[in-house]
């Protein structure tokens, strides 16, 4: 009977869990003309003209390189602020953390509401300048969160044993610490690229005419167009996803970061 | 040889608003191996942190070999140091561990490769260079880590409870080990523990330390029979010490007349010291265990509990019966407070 009952559990939640991702995929392989489920019919066609989609290309273009960029400079910003919380006793450390870590907490339209109104209407930043600086500050707490883990199970004398040898504070932080936290720094990276990928609400805000990120780009799509392209777009970017985040397990136990 | 070769001039060292070390004064003889003794919180490992340069004096200053390097970075002292965790660096080979600080000097790979094969031959690693630390044993991980210190031949080499994270057999290996190192090498060694007999068994001299400051300086015989605090005592394993108050022995717990004329102001008797069988006094036994060449009693006494070795040639007397006991002259020490 437990057995039974735990089983059931498992189920539904795997259903709930994985059951959209299988109706959008079938969904995108219709051989109708509108989107539905069940398909009336199955085919690739969807699939294909995806990719012959001119504003999906360049969306896919740009939340590709703000997913990138945006997380690199997460990291180059991220990463010494991790270090500087984790090694040294700052005044309102924990302030700081908070801080960093209030774009999480924060509800995205919010963000987007408050960047739009703060940032880009005072300032005249470009929509792409606003957007990349967005995905920044998004990502970073991801990126100070992830590598602070690392940092914690790094003692820190191993950095003052450098130091007796002969290195600078600087070369202890990059022949000794940084190689001992890559498998940290390349677990942010995959965890801010997909959040900075898949961002939705304060993108919306920033979005201007004719620059859109994907997720926004299909929205729009949607307001117009009802066809099955959509679900097709949906299922290739969910296995794009599924494949970095298996290729990351492989490598370096992303699990063991998240 | 110089009797100033580390030479500790009124150091005082401090966390924050914390005080660990007032103003310390200690030479360290050229070639010896010192040992750092003292309880956790004593102001040991503060005292290496700040030869190391590891920690800033508040005031005060440090020189190694007539030159004062109070301001010289951790980076350009030339000291060594093996950490109580070793601290290897897990992502780099046994040898490119040892070859790290050679690397980072201007030398060639063929001299980088025959200094660093030389430094794991001399710990006996001869074999092991391809492991990573974590493929190795621990009492591997500490002769890894003393190489790498060593290869740089470090004018001071300071050891962080070195024997701490061994295993008794690995102990007696590496307290060899260490003695045949310095031998060898003729480096001035420097070691913080908190086990007396490490201290006793490894150094030339100890310093015991208390509270930040020096309690007794001595070589392991002198501190071993002649203590001359009651906290020196307590360390070295005299486990009884009562005050002398007008004739009499008196601790917290009452008080016993003294047998013989003593002007210190304190008596200390190790366990074996006490006689036990016969003498002017009697307790009740509450505790006796075997420990191979001799019987531990613990006795109820006017002055509390008292710690007496019996040798196993005589009766064992039962717990809960009455013992005859004295605490002979001959075997007290005096202590200054």
């Amino acid at each position: 009977m437990k057995d039974l009952t735990s089983w059931a559990i498992i189920s539904i939640t795997l259903t709930f869990l994985i059951g959209p991702f299988i109706i959008i995929i079938f969904a995108g392989a219709s051989a109708g003309e509108a989107l539905a489920f069940p398909p009336d019919g199955l085919s690739l066609k969807w699939y294909l003209k995806v990719f012959t989609i001119e504003s999906f290309r360049q969306s896919f273009i740009l939340s590709m390189g703000l997913a990138i960029f945006g997380t690199l400079a997460a990291l180059l910003l991220g990463v010494p602020a991790a270090y500087a919380l984790n090694r040294y006793d700052l005044p309102g450390a924990e302030t700081i953390r908070t801080i960093v870590a209030s774009p999480i907490i924060v509800p995205g339209i919010i963000v987007g509401l408050a960047l739009l109104r703060y940032l880009v209407i005072p300032t005249g930043f470009t929509v792409t300048l606003a957007l990349f600086l967005a995905h920044t500050a998004l990502v970073l707490p991801y990126a100070v969160r992830v590598v602070s883990s690392s940092l914690n199970n790094l003692r820190s004398d191993m950095e003052e044993a450098a130091v007796l040898l002969g290195c600078t504070r600087l070369q202890a932080f990059t022949k000794v610490v940084l190689p001992n936290i890559q498998g940290g720094v390349l677990a942010a990276f995959i965890l801010g690229f997909v959040t900075s990928f898949n961002q939705v609400p304060v993108s919306l805000f920033l979005s201007g005419p004719g620059v859109k990120t994907l997720p926004i780009d299909m929205l729009a799509y949607m307001e117009i167009t009802y066809d099955p392209s959509v679900a097709a777009l949906s299922a290739l970017l969910a296995f794009m996803s599924l494949a970095i985040v298996f290729v990351a397990e492989r490598l370096l136990g992303f699990s063991r970061y998240v | 040889m110089s009797d100033k070769y580390v030479s500790l001039s009124n150091l005082t060292l401090s966390y924050g608003k914390t005080v660990a070390v007032p103003n310390l004064n200690l030479d360290v003889v050229e070639g010896e191996l010192i040992a750092l003794l003292g309880p956790s919180g004593c102001g040991k490992t503060t005292t290496m942190r700040a030869i190391a340069g590891l920690l800033q004096p508040t005031s005060g200053s440090i020189a190694i070999d007539g030159r004062d390097v109070t301001r010289v970075a951790a980076n350009k002292r030339g000291i060594g140091l093996v950490f109580q965790s070793y601290a290897l660096f897990p992502h780099l080979s046994a040898f490119e561990n040892v070859a790290f600080g050679l690397r980072l000097q201007k030398m060639s790979d063929a001299e980088v490769r025959k200094r660093t094969d030389a430094g794991i031959a001399t710990v006996g690693l001869t074999g092991f260079e391809k492991r990573k630390p974590a493929e190795m044993s621990g009492g591997q991980q500490q002769r890894l880590a003393l190489a790498r210190s060593l290869v740089m031949e470090p004018k001071v080499l300071l050891l962080d409870e070195p024997l701490s994270n061994l295993d008794a057999r690995l102990r007696l290996e590496m307290r060899t080990e260490l003695q045949r190192v310095q031998k060898a090498t003729g480096v001035t060694m420097v070691f913080v523990t908190h086990d007396q007999s490490e201290a006793l068994a490894l150094a030339d001299r100890i310093v015991l330390m208390k509270d930040g400051k020096i309690e007794q300086l001595g070589t392991p015989h002198e501190l071993y029979a002649k203590p001359a605090t009651a906290f020196a005592a307590e360390f070295m394993g005299f486990e009884n010490i009562f005050r002398v108050e007008g004739g009499n022995l008196v601790s917290d717990s009452g008080q016993l007349p003294l047998g013989f004329n003593a002007v210190s102001p304190m008596l200390a008797w190790r366990p074996s010291g006490v006689q036990v069988g016969r003498g002017p006094f009697s307790g009740t036994v509450s505790a006796s265990s075997f420990a191979g060449g001799h019987r531990e009693y613990v006795i109820d006494t006017p002055l509390g509990e008292i710690k007496a070795d019996a040798s196993i040639e005589t009766p064992e007397v039962p717990i809960g019966d009455t013992i005859a006991f004295d605490l002979p002259e001959a075997a007290a020490r005096p202590l200054s407070v």
